[in-house]
């Protein structure tokens, strides 16, 4: 067993990056590293590349501890992770397409990100011409006398994000779903290079939009351990305070869209009409119904009035008068539970190897929140408590999103109560104080960890910027969950798993 | 459940009144679309909304109008899972490459008369990522024609609500 501070220990650090240490290593502790993600010594968090190196990301054991591994690789080569640790597998496909290296021994070859379409190969790379005609994609096999495949979008049913998805089905039965992502993929990290920090934050703003306070706080941390900025406390505060009317509001839609899904509308209205009250407090007390560009490297572009703090404060009485009747709506709805209970199960074993983060992870477990496992200013000062359950079922995942309705609500109060008072909520940015540097963060939206990592130059200008979204380590466990279910039942799954495409595509 | 129904039951519907129109750019909009909408469509406008490569905030806010307090379909207007029963389009996102066909095959496989909508700026002109080697240059209108565009980041539903009413009225005026 190597830790992750021996794995560090194997190479020579790199002093530019904060707060986690980053180490440049060589092929024998990269092929350790990957032995280790195969023996669950230590958990993957990201693998990103730049032109001249590949960088994997690793959590302890525990998840108490971070750290990055670089491997120079001028030849375009580098080992392949995901031969021997699969959850790394889609994540050297997109390298593979964006820069034009070459992971070896990678066991499946296909493009990812790329479908042919951009006119360019290696958009981050070489940038060669290529035709825009299309890739000819070969799914994966399923054969048997009586399968048949069902092709669903790009274009869905719903108001929702385009992507593939391709069941073999027996009958009623899922044999197989495998998806294809990246229709909405958008250039986010190639038009974040040489972009100043204010329009880079609102390109991190725009990754996920159900996710902008997240994005923009995880950027703006990374960004500040970058350059060494000290952010006021009220604005720490006040950060909290909309990441948490975020993640409520964002529960509260998914608890009633997965009941939805099972035709039972009355929660789907119920839920709609508290949903919208958040958002409404959301757009009355920061002039935006999602809070976008709120957060801002350096601290919060707009402050909380008094007013604002009674508005919260009313809001959170009003969903605890209500959420009692919710919990035994959906409780005491047994032809509802018929449909949750015992769906779309994802084995503990998965999330640990995935490091799946956010409701998937805890309903089947794994006890990760990088909001106490790394704990973050302010949240070391706040009393809550991390809910998991492990029957890993689409009931399992609704029952999560109510407990942390809860804790989130506990949360809401006490950051109301304890907002310190200080006047400033916003520390200077201005690059000509600062030497540039680069920053990692690790925050926790509502769907799971985002991790940015960024580069700044002494201009103040993004040198390179990789942001992961929770979705990367959720999408390939649906293709498991739907195994063995009935077609029927696919929206329930997806929706319990609520991932995001335009996050995992960028 | 029956105690949750009851409450409802006996209580104010949540439903608001709808944003006032604006009768001069219904008027506008009219004149645009008249060679167009020579068969009109009645009281209804059956929407199929197609996302071409949005952050998904603007999906958020068109979700949104389907909630209580916005109730779209009391205007008559309708979300359709299928292009053949569509008369409006609905577009948001910038309109990645990767998108680009199904944005036209949709649009194609629409009877007509038909329009197009789009909501957020980034379906107007990319938005933030215009001028990226994945998304189209123009935004939807470089890919099919734009009869009505809704502005925001992402628009809010009663700014929605606003442009599909103006959109409505706009369809109905002789």
């Amino acid at each position: 067993m190597t830790t992750l501070k021996e794995l560090l220990a194997c190479g020579s650090p790199v002093e530019r990056q904060r707060p986690w240490p980053r180490s440049v290593v060589n092929i024998e502790t990269w092929q350790l590293a990957a032995q280790q993600l195969l023996a669950g010594e230590v958990a993957m968090l990201g693998l990103w590349a730049d032109n001249a190196a590949v960088h994997l990301a690793l959590s302890n054991e525990e998840g108490t501890d971070v750290a990055v591994l670089t491997l120079p690789c001028a030849d375009g080569h580098f080992p392949s992770i995901g031969q021997y640790h699969s959850p790394a597998i889609r994540l050297e496909r997109s390298i593979q397409d964006l820069f034009g290296m070459r992971a070896d021994g990678l066991p499946d070859t296909r493009p990812w990100l790329d479908h042919g379409r951009w006119g360019q190969q290696y958009p981050m790379g070489a940038a060669l011409p290529a035709p825009d005609n299309g890739i000819v994609y070969e799914f994966l096999a399923a054969e048997g006398e009586s399968l048949h495949q069902i092709p669903v979008g790009p274009v869905h049913a719903g108001i929702i994000e385009p992507g593939h998805f391709r069941f073999s089905a027996n009958g009623e039965l899922v044999v197989r779903l495998e998806e294809r992502l990246a229709y909405t993929h958008k250039g986010v990290e190639k038009l974040m290079a040489g972009s100043d920090l204010a329009t880079a934050a609102r390109l991190a703003g725009r990754v996920s939009g159900d996710s902008t306070v997240a994005y923009a706080w995880t950027f703006a941390r990374a960004v500040e351990a970058a350059l060494g900025i000290i952010v006021p406390q009220r604005a720490l505060w006040l950060r909290a305070l909309m990441a948490e009317l975020e993640r409520l509001a964002n529960h509260l839609g998914d608890i009633g869209a997965i009941c939805n899904d099972a035709a039972f509308t009355l929660m789907h209205a119920q839920c709609g009409v508290l949903r919208e009250q958040v958002l409404r407090v959301s757009a009355s007390v920061f002039g935006h119904r999602l809070m976008m560009d709120r957060i801002v490297p350096g601290g919060v572009s707009t402050d909380m009035d008094e007013d604002g703090a009674r508005q919260v404060s009313d809001l959170i009485g009003i969903i605890r008068s209500q959420l009692p009747s919710l919990l035994e709506l959906y409780d005491n709805t047994t032809s509802l539970e018929d449909r949750t209970v015992g769906t779309g199960i994802v084995e503990h074993a998965l999330v640990q190897q995935f490091a799946t983060g956010g409701f998937i992870g805890r309903a089947s477990g794994r006890k990760f929140d990088a909001r106490k496992n790394l704990a973050y200013e302010p949240y070391e000062k706040l009393v809550f408590e991390i809910p998991v359950r492990h029957k890993g079922d689409v009931n399992a995942r609704v029952w999560i999103r109510f407990d942390e309705v809860g804790q989130s609500l506990a949360m809401l109060e006490q950051i109301i109560t304890q907002l310190p008072g200080d006047m400033d909520i916003h520390q200077d940015t201005d690059q000509r104080t600062f030497s540039g540097g680069e920053g990692i963060a690790l925050g926790e939206g509502f769907r799971g960890d985002i991790l940015v990592w960024v580069d700044i130059d002494e201009n103040g200008r993004i040198t390179r910027c990789h942001l992961r979204d929770p979705s990367w380590f959720q999408w390939p466990l649906l293709e498991v969950a739907i195994k063995d279910n009935i077609v029927a039942d696919f929206p329930l799954c997806n929706k319990s798993f609520n991932c995001s495409y335009s996050g995992h595509d960028l | 459940m029956r105690k949750t129904l009851f409450k409802n039951l006996l209580s104010h519907p949540v439903s608001e009144p709808p944003p006032a129109v604006d009768d001069d750019e219904v008027s506008a909009l009219a004149k645009k679309l008249e060679r167009l909408s020579k068969a009109r469509l009645g009281r209804s406008l059956a929407i199929r909304m197609v996302d071409a490569g949005s952050c998904n905030a603007c999906e958020l806010e068109i979700n949104a109008l389907n909630n209580p307090v916005y109730a779209l379909d009391r205007f008559g207007i309708n979300f359709v899972a299928s292009p053949r029963h569509a008369d409006v389009l609905l577009v948001t996102g910038p309109v990645t490459k990767s998108m680009r066909e199904a944005l036209e095959r949709t649009y194609q496989a629409m009877p007509a008369p038909k329009w197009v909508v789009t909501a957020g700026v980034c379906a107007q002109n990319g938005g933030l990522f215009a001028g990226s080697y994945a998304c189209v240059d123009g935004g939807v209108a470089a890919v099919v024609p734009v009869n009505l565009h809704i502005a925001g980041c992402p628009p809010s539903p009663a700014e929605l609500l606003r442009g599909l009413l103006t959109l409505l009225s706009a369809t109905m005026v002789k």
